[in-house]
C-alpha cells in the first residue's frame, strides 16, 4: 500500500503541475502535452517515456488495489459479529473513508481516462484532437466540473490519511514528533494536490481560462 | 441512581446471543462499574436467573482481565480499565450498552467473557527473551540509555487487555504487538531475538485471524495504558529489517 501509494503521490504532483500550464494559454498547454510524447527522443521512441510511466502506474495500481482488497477482506473476517454501539474516538474522517474514497477515485479514474486519454469524449460535442480545447470544453460544462471537484475532494481525503499512513507503514514515525510531522505533511500534500488540480476546472467555469 | 443496562447474553460459545435489558436501581456513584454488575447479578440470583458472566481479576487496573465494550467504547468513557471505571462517570437514568470484545480471534465463552488465548499464542511466537535463570547478573554491567529505558518501561505497561483489538475498525492487534516489540526491542536483552520475534509474532497474529492495521488510531485512544501509535511504526520498521536480513 505504502510503496505504490508513494508512486501515485509523485505522479499526481507532476500531473497537477502540468495541468497548471492551462493558465499559460492554448499554445503553452498543447506544447507541454506534445513534449510529454517527445521527451527522451531520440534515445527513446515517441511516447517512450510516457509508456514507461504508464507501465509503472498500472503495476502500482494492481498492487495498490490488490493490497486494499486483501486488507478489506481480512478486516471483514476479523469481526463478523458487529457491535450494537461503536463510537469513533480518535480516527479521522479520511482514515475511515479510505476504502470507499479509494473506490470513488478508481471509478473517477476510469471516467477520467475515457474522458481525456483513451476515448477522448467531448461532452459539448466539440473537437477532441486539441488537448487544450478539450479541457476548456469539458470544464465549461458545469456538471463535469462538479464531478471533477468531488473526485478531488475524495483524492484530498485519501492523501490526507495516506501520506501519514504510508510513513507509519514504512516505520518512519517512531516518535511523537515524527508522527505529528507526518500528519502535517498529509494535510499539506492533500491541500496542494487536490487544491492545485481544482484550480483549472474552477477557473474554466469562471471564464478565466477560455479558448 | 437508576440505570438501564443493555447487556449481551450468550449461554455458551456456540449458541447465538442477544441483547437483554435490565433496570437497576439504587446504584451509588461510588460503586465501580464491576461492583454495579455484581449488584445486578445478586438481583438476578435472587430472582433465580442466570447471572451475567464477566471477567475480572485484580480489580486494580493492572491485570488486563476485565474488558467490556461500554456504550461503544472499550473500557467505557474514561481512559482506564473497566474495573477502575466508576459509576460517577454516568448519570441517573442513563442507558448503558455492554458488549463483549468483538473479534473473531477472541471468541465469546459466555455473555461478556471472551477467550484472549490468541494473545498468549502471539507472545509464545516471539514476545519473550531467552535467558538462563539463576542469579541475576549485576544490573550495571549492561548500560541502557535513559531514553530507551523510559520508552521500554512506558510500553511495558501494556497489560494485554485487548482493548486495542476491540476498538480497531479492522480488528487488528498491531498496538499490542507493537508494544511488546518496542518494549523488548529497546533493551539490550531483546536484541538477539529481535528479528525472529517480529516475524514470529506477526505470522501468529495473522494466523489467529486478526485484521491488518490501516493506521486509523482508534486503538491508542482506547488503550487504558495510553500506548502510543509509534510502537506500530517500530513494529513495521523491525519487520522490514528482519525481511532485509533474510527472515
Amino acid at each position: 500500500m505504502a510503496a505504490s501509494g508513494i508512486i501515485f503521490i509523485g505522479f499526481v504532483l507532476l500531473h497537477m503541475y502540468g495541468n497548471l500550464k492551462a493558465f499559460s494559454g492554448h499554445d503553452a498547454y498543447n506544447e507541454y502535452a506534445e513534449h510529454l510524447r517527445t521527451i527522451g527522443e531520440p534515445m527513446l521512441p515517441r511516447e517512450g517515456l510516457l509508456w514507461i510511466i504508464r507501465a509503472v502506474l498500472i503495476v502500482s495500481l494492481v498492487v495498490h488495489v490488490y493490497s486494499a482488497a486483501k486488507l478489506w477482506r481480512r478486516s471483514n473476517h476479523a469481526r463478523t459479529q458487529r457491535y450494537v454501539v461503536k463510537k469513533n474516538l480518535a480516527s479521522s474522517f479520511s482514515s475511515r473513508w479510505m476504502r470507499w474514497g479509494g473506490l470513488t477515485i478508481l471509478l473517477f479514474l476510469i471516467w477520467h481516462l475515457v474522458n481525456f486519454t483513451i476515448g477522448k469524449v467531448n461532452v459539448s460535442g466539440g473537437a477532441t484532437n486539441d488537448p487544450y480545447n478539450l479541457l476548456v470544453d469539458t470544464f465549461d460544462t458545469w456538471w463535469m466540473t462538479i464531478i471533477y471537484l468531488v473526485a478531488m475532494f475524495a483524492l484530498g481525503m485519501h492523501l490526507h490519511h495516506g501520506v501519514w499512513s504510508s510513513a507509519q507503514t514504512l516505520g518512519l514515525t517512531n516518535n511523537a514528533r515524527a508522527r505529528r510531522n507526518a500528519k502535517a505533511l498529509g494535510w499539506i500534500v492533500a491541500v496542494v494536490i487536490a487544491g492545485g488540480f481544482s484550480l483549472v476546472p474552477i477557473f474554466v467555469l469562471a471564464g478565466v481560462i477560455t479558448k | 441512581m437508576k440505570v438501564t443496562l443493555k447487556i449481551w447474553r450468550q449461554p455458551d460459545s456456540v449458541s447465538p446471543g442477544a441483547m437483554h435489558t435490565y433496570e437497576l436501581d439504587g446504584v451509588s456513584e461510588d460503586m465501580s462499574f464491576l461492583e454495579m454488575l455484581d449488584v445486578l447479578n445478586e438481583d438476578l440470583i435472587v430472582k433465580g436467573e442466570d447471572p451475567v458472566a464477566f471477567d475480572s481479576d485484580c480489580r486494580e487496573g493492572i491485570c488486563g482481565m476485565c474488558g467490556l465494550m461500554i456504550n461503544g467504547q472499550a473500557h467505557g468513557p474514561e481512559v482506564t480499565t473497566t474495573c477502575q471505571l466508576h459509576m460517577r462517570s454516568f448519570k441517573d437514568g442513563d442507558e448503558i450498552v455492554i458488549e463483549p470484545w468483538r473479534s473473531d480471534a477472541f471468541p465469546v465463552v459466555k455473555d461478556l467473557v471472551v477467550d484472549r488465548g490468541a494473545f498468549d499464542r502471539i507472545i509464545q511466537a516471539g514476545g519473550f527473551i531467552s535467558v538462563n535463570t539463576g542469579s541475576a547478573p549485576e544490573a550495571h554491567s549492561v548500560p541502557v540509555p535513559r531514553e530507551d529505558a523510559i520508552r521500554a518501561f512506558n510500553v511495558a505497561t501494556c497489560i494485554g487487555c485487548g482493548a486495542c483489538v476491540a476498538a480497531c475498525p479492522n480488528g487488528s492487534a498491531s498496538l499490542f504487538m507493537g508494544a511488546k516489540i518496542t518494549h523488548l526491542g529497546e533493551l539490550p536483552q531483546g536484541q538477539p531475538e529481535r528479528d525472529s520475534r517480529v516475524v514470529g509474532m506477526v505470522a501468529q497474529h495473522d494466523a489467529e485471524g486478526f485484521g491488518g492495521c490501516t493506521n486509523i488510531g482508534e486503538c491508542t485512544a482506547a488503550c487504558p495504558k495510553e500506548i502510543p501509535l509509534d510502537v506500530i511504526s517500530r513494529l513495521n520498521w523491525d519487520l522490514h529489517a528482519a525481511l532485509r536480513h533474510g527472515h
